[in-house]
């Protein structure tokens, strides 16, 4: 049997035994209350809610947790608390207005939901960004991957009762975000990857800057391993919690960190190279059992993967332009506004009406510091987008949570979402 | 507009194949035993308002809704899009999930967004808005703006 043969072999049985025996609490919204009258006052078990106001429930998540005493049986996330149809405000905005509103989406990782709008209006387009730009993008996703994994790293740890380090991980992730600032002008939000490029140049001593963050992080990461990695209680709240096997994420179509904890190398980066990762070194961290731990180990590693990546992108930044050179996408600089009336009628076309993109559908992705972040765009030929739908890896990495949880302890439910390490932004769009 | 070689970072070229509905779950199971190991994306389109289709083949009739199902394969490193006609007066698709379950919530949201009824789902109930909610949103008949409060406490 050939490897694609095992793999489909195995999510086959993995489809039939989720049908047989579900982990899913298939009911409706408001039907908990009326399921558990039936059920009557001697049956042991009964339908909770946990959230959607709930701070271990990272946002708006709600969940119905079938529960037998305090272990978890079935379960069902409810979402659609965020759900402001941003899916649908996109096909009211430009192709430049659009990264202001998928950015929105991931808030935790914003650029990379712009780098994946970018790349598919590139793609309709017929343009490719000039390197520069390429190896700025490359330098601002993985410093965003490193401030949304030092958040994981502060919410997991309180999730677990490990509060001081909800005070460390803020603290790095502050110093990571700052950087962003520097170069963007936002800490969040920031609209910076744009269709063509970049908004902007990077600014002076921007190299000064990521150097003091990644000589600084190596010994701060240390600190964690010491606070967290090797301690007994941490380990016990997390180590053999909520397993789960590669079939079952296969299945599932489960990508990124919580693929990888099951031994499954698989990361966009090195297998689908997109921007210029196949230029760089580094490794795609993998797990062994599955579990929470795992995961959380993943996240911690790949942050020192991000800093090795960091420091090749310090040495090989190519110089030229931040933005394509296509007088059709980029609008013209400012100092030709002021002498040119041709120049002025230019730019305020671009930011007006905007430009026009070729006829077709296109889908691009990228690795997200939670998995496949996608982007499919289908073109009409006119100024916006005729559909733009994000495929948000959290959205699909949430419905592990009913197969991850079943038959835990609730205390271990909490340990579970934050593993998973949803943001709901991007789950509801 | 799948062509993109010769731009380095641009997102390489996946393969479209169209299929009709009664092939679709065939043509699923087909890609997964050629090694396509998960559904990644279930999503649609309402063509209603775009003016002259041009990218389907001759022998596609275009419909009013199209599905839009995209797969990966880790051994070839590929992905490949099917692409669905789904005509407007029967929205109806038959559902993948007992072939990949995890496109239970990408069918729910399609169901939601959409009104695109899957066939034989576990759980076909709304997923992103309010379950009294009257519409499909991601319609385009469905205007931006112009949307009655539809909350049951405040009728």
């Amino acid at each position: 049997m050939s490897a694609s043969q095992v793999v489909a072999q195995a999510v086959s049985d993995e489809a039939v035994r989720r049908r047989d025996d579900s982990a899913v609490l298939r009911i409706g919204e408001d039907d908990g209350e009326r399921l558990e009258a039936e059920a009557g006052a001697s049956d042991t078990r009964m339908i909770m809610n946990m959230g959607p106001q709930h701070p271990s429930t990272h946002g708006v998540l709600r969940l119905m947790l079938e529960m037998e005493g305090e272990t978890v049986m079935r379960s069902k996330p409810v979402i659609g608390y965020l759900h402001t149809g941003m899916e649908k405000t996109a096909e009211t905005l430009t192709y430049l207005q659009g990264p202001t509103n998928v950015t929105r989406m991931d808030y935790a990782s914003p650029l990379f939901s712009e780098l994946a709008f970018s790349m598919a209006t590139e793609a309709l387009l017929g343009v490719a960004p000039p390197p520069r730009a390429t190896w700025i993008r490359m330098l601002m996703c993985e410093l965003n991957r490193i401030s949304s994994h030092l958040l994981f790293q502060a919410t997991n740890g309180m999730d677990i009762g490990a509060v001081s380090m909800m005070l460390y991980g803020w603290r790095e992730r502050e110093e990571a975000l700052r950087l962003l600032e520097t170069i963007t002008g936002l800490r969040m939000n920031h609209n910076y990857i744009r269709p063509g490029g970049v908004a902007a140049d990077l600014p002076d001593g921007w190299r000064d800057r990521v150097l003091t963050l990644i000589d600084a992080l190596p010994a701060r990461l240390d600190e964690f391993d010491t606070l967290l990695t090797g301690q007994p209680i941490y380990r016990e709240r997390l180590q053999g919690v909520g397993v789960i096997n590669t079939a079952e994420c296969l299945a599932l179509g489960v990508t990124g960190p919580i693929l990888r904890s099951t031994g499954y190398a698989w990361d966009l980066r090195r297998d689908m190279p997109y921007l210029a990762y196949e230029q760089v070194d580094f490794d795609v961290v993998v797990g062994t059992y599955g579990d929470c731990f795992d995961r959380y180990a993943i996240r911690l590693n790949e942050i020192r993967e991000s800093i090795a990546i960091l420091a090749q992108i310090l040495d090989q930044m190519p110089p030229g332009d931040y933005r394509v050179q296509d007088k059709k996408v980029t609008p013209p600089p400012r100092a030709r506004i002021d002498e040119s009336m041709e120049a002025l009628i230019h730019h305020f076309k671009i930011f007006t009406e905007g430009f026009k993109v070729p006829a077709g559908e296109v889908y691009a992705a990228v690795e997200s510091p939670r998995g496949e972040l996608g982007c499919y765009m289908v073109s009409d030929g006119s100024a916006v987008p005729y559909r733009m739908h994000i495929r948000a890896p959290s959205f699909v990495n949430l419905q592990t949570l009913p197969h991850l949880m079943r038959g835990g302890m609730v205390a271990d439910a909490v340990a579970v979402i934050s593993s998973v390490d949803p943001i709901m932004g991007e789950v509801d769009r | 507009m799948n062509d993109s070689s010769g731009h380095g970072s641009l997102p390489t070229g996946d393969s479209v194949r169209h299929v009709t509905r009664q092939q679709l779950a065939e043509t699923v199971a087909g890609l997964r035993d050629e090694g396509y190991a998960s559904v990644l994306d279930v999503t649609a389109v309402d063509y209603l308002e775009h003016p002259g289709r041009t990218d389907l083949p001759p022998e596609v009739a275009p419909e009013r809704f199209e599905l839009v199902v995209t797969l990966i394969s880790h051994v070839a490193p590929a992905r490949i899009r099917l692409r669905v006609q789904v005509p407007a007066d029967d929205p109806t698709v038959p559902t993948l999930f007992d072939l990949f379950p995890g496109t239970e919530a990408l069918e729910r949201e399609v169901a939601d967004m959409f009104g695109i009824v899957f066939e034989g789902h576990p759980d076909p109930t709304r997923i992103l808005m309010p379950p009294d909610w009257e519409g499909h949103p991601l319609r385009k008949d469905f205007a931006v703006g112009q949307i009655p409060v539809q909350f049951k406490a405040t009728r």
